[in-house]
């Protein structure tokens, strides 16, 4: 559903003042102490932050692509560990369920997903699986009406916090690659789970990753996302979660480009060298003016790509081509701001050196450029021969 | 008990206004609007009221235009559960305002009226008093506490050189100061569902009041820009300056 303008308006107000008001000023604390204040993630809470995505009918907002992607711009504006606690829970933490869950499982889990009383968290990738996703290790053996789920899950985001999982093991030991796999949703209080400690990070501090250890975990074989009869299908939930995680993690990548641009563009008009103002000089003018227009070109790319999906298209190809260019391109805005700042840009205590950190990991995670380089070409090929 | 609360749509006050180029009033045109703090502000404390079971229905009402509406929304994605819009697309004097808020109180019968002590677009601080004496009812201004008893409220006011408290019989009208809370942000499904809530929407014409302008606006212009400091070298400059340039001694 597409909420009118006006409810639409006031809604993106309110993140936008809450963003502004009260996250911003709490950058700096949260980076040097690795941590969100407790209170911080309890309004966020209030706010229903953590529902964005899941329907109205299980409590959360039920934004469309393109609705959920203005929301994700306004969240870019600043440190990406703010957005990274709600991300599980809106992305790939809650939406395999949203298009593949059983009734029972959707209304058992969605609404609390939805006000943010359990944290989602998405465990697919491993030591040994990380662009190559389909080649899950961990395995699930099945026993009476349960499976035992052994292994290890690697950089899972918010794992330390999750209260679920959505844990993918192999439950067909005899096929290798994608048919094999299923998705389980395990309770984070199951026997022989056990967590590493928080990895350290190059960025995004306040937001943590850590692996999770499966030993002899036994998991009900009715949480299967898509029940017992979903078996092997895990894959294809996976992969239908992803298309709408790039955009979004596009759009986000947008809003980082704006604070960047923003900051970039208020510092050239303070700071002064040979008697004037940067901002008088051609060639800093021209690093603003690359990041505006690419900032500006990603952001056309974003919501063609969500009103696309939101019309129901397929939007694969699009929504790689939006990772891909969103993520370097923030990279790109990130590098030029830095060297606007001159040497305040190397030092902790300018918004653009943590940023410059937090963004290098977009081109990484949910797909690294070269997986989406190579969707895009896999696409475009398989058009061809068609 | 029933509350009323008055809601202004004025400038957002992160904007910094300006004046049209012909000096008549201030620029509007693609500026962003939003409630008026201290309404906010009112408004915040009729739903903590709520919460607390003191006042079981709120109402939202503003006198302006039909944007206005928006800022009724705001009223209602906060806490309150209906609007009234009493529509003008012009801009009406507090006298008038108070006016067209006493209409709908009659109507209503509100046990208490919540007012924000001054909208920041005219600063004039005279609505709440204006309607206070309409209404024939007590007033208490500036509130930075509010209690109740019975059938009296209690109030803090924050006046020049302290707090005076002071107790008042109800119905009342109060109009809130800066502390007396924090407004919370409208969580997102309840902005979601204020679109649901009922907002009526009378003409200002069929209320029968008398709105015509009473003050005349001849222009408006920008303070004059203010000019550098000086560093006096000791205390008997800065008291001759003080004399006898700035001519504040």
């Amino acid at each position: 559903m597409s909420l009118d303008q006006d409810t639409l308006h006031q809604l993106l107000d309110t993140i936008r003042r809450f963003v502004r008001n009260r996250l911003m000023p709490l950058e700096e604390q949260v980076a040097s102490t690795d941590q969100i204040p407790e209170s911080v993630i309890s309004e966020m809470r209030e706010l229903g932050l953590f529902g964005l995505t899941i329907p109205e009918e299980y409590g959360g907002l039920g934004l469309n692509t393109e609705e959920e992607c203005k929301v994700a711009i306004e969240l870019g504006y600043t440190s990406a560990a703010f957005r990274s606690v709600i991300g599980t829970n809106n992305g790939i933490g809650s939406q395999g369920l949203v298009m593949d869950g059983t009734d029972d499982q959707k209304e058992n889990y969605l609404p609390r997903l939805a006000s943010g009383e359990i944290i989602g968290s998405f465990a697919l990738t491993e030591p040994n699986v990380g662009s190559d996703s389909a080649n899950v290790q961990t395995k699930a053996e099945k026993d009476g009406d349960s499976y035992i789920l052994n292994g290890t899950k690697r950089w899972i985001t918010n794992a330390n916090i999750a209260n679920l999982f959505t844990v993918f093991a192999r439950t067909d030991q005899s096929q290798k690659g994608s048919s094999g796999v299923s998705a389980f949703l395990v309770d984070a209080n199951t026997p022989g789970i056990s967590l590493s400690s928080k990895y350290k990070k190059m960025g995004q501090q306040g937001a943590h990753v850590c692996d999770v250890i499966f030993d002899n975990c036994r998991v009900p074989e009715v949480n299967i996302i898509g029940g017992p009869n979903n078996v092997n299908n895990g894959f294809k939930t996976a992969m239908k979660t992803l298309d709408r995680g790039r955009i979004h993690i596009s759009a986000f990548a947008v809003g980082c480009a704006k604070r960047l641009i923003e900051v970039s563009t208020q510092f050239s008009l303070e700071r002064e060298q040979f008697g004037q103002s940067i901002s008088n000089f051609q060639m800093i003018q021209a690093m603003l003016a690359e990041s505006q227009t690419e900032c500006y070109a990603a952001e056309t790319m974003v919501f063609d790509a969500a009103q696309r999906r939101d019309r129901g298209e397929k939007v694969n190809l699009h929504a790689s081509c939006c990772k891909l260019y969103a993520s370097e391109m923030v990279g790109r805005v990130a590098d030029r701001a830095v060297q606007i700042h001159g040497g305040a840009g190397y030092m902790d205590e300018y918004a653009v050196s943590r940023f410059y950190r937090d963004v290098r990991l977009f081109r990484i995670y949910e797909g690294t450029s070269e997986i989406q380089k190579t969707i895009i070409a896999r696409n475009l090929l398989k058009q061809a021969r068609d | 008990m029933k509350a009323i609360v008055a809601v202004k749509r004025v400038v957002d006050y992160n904007v910094k206004v300006r004046p049209k180029s012909d000096g008549s009033a201030v620029e509007l045109t693609n500026v962003k609007m939003s409630i008026n703090p201290f309404c906010e502000i009112a408004v915040e404390e009729a739903v903590r009221l709520k919460e607390k079971g003191v006042v079981n229905e709120i109402v939202a009402v503003s006198v302006g235009s039909t944007q206005s509406q928006e800022q009724i929304r705001t009223a209602l994605a906060l806490g309150a559960d209906r609007g009234i819009l009493v529509q003008t697309e012009d801009e009406l004097e507090p006298l008038a305002v108070a006016k067209c808020l006493e209409k709908i109180c009659n109507k209503e019968e509100p046990d208490l009226v919540l007012l924000g002590k001054q909208a920041i677009d005219g600063d004039n601080n005279q609505t709440g008093q204006m309607l206070a004496a309409l209404m024939e009812v007590g007033q208490a201004t500036f509130a930075s506490e509010i209690s109740f008893t019975d059938d009296a409220v209690t109030v803090t006011r924050e006046v020049d050189g302290g707090l005076q408290t002071i107790k008042l019989k109800m119905p009342a009208v109060i109009t809130s100061d800066l502390r007396l809370n924090e407004p919370r942000y409208a969580s997102l499904p309840n902005i979601m569902k204020a679109k649901k809530k009922p907002i009526d929407v009378i003409d200002v014409n069929e209320i029968g009041v008398n709105v015509d302008k009473r003050v005349q606006t001849i222009e408006v212009q920008l303070p004059p820009e203010r000019e550098a400091g000086i560093k006096v070298e000791n205390v008997s400059e800065l008291v001759d300056k003080l004399r006898n340039e700035a001519k504040v001694i």
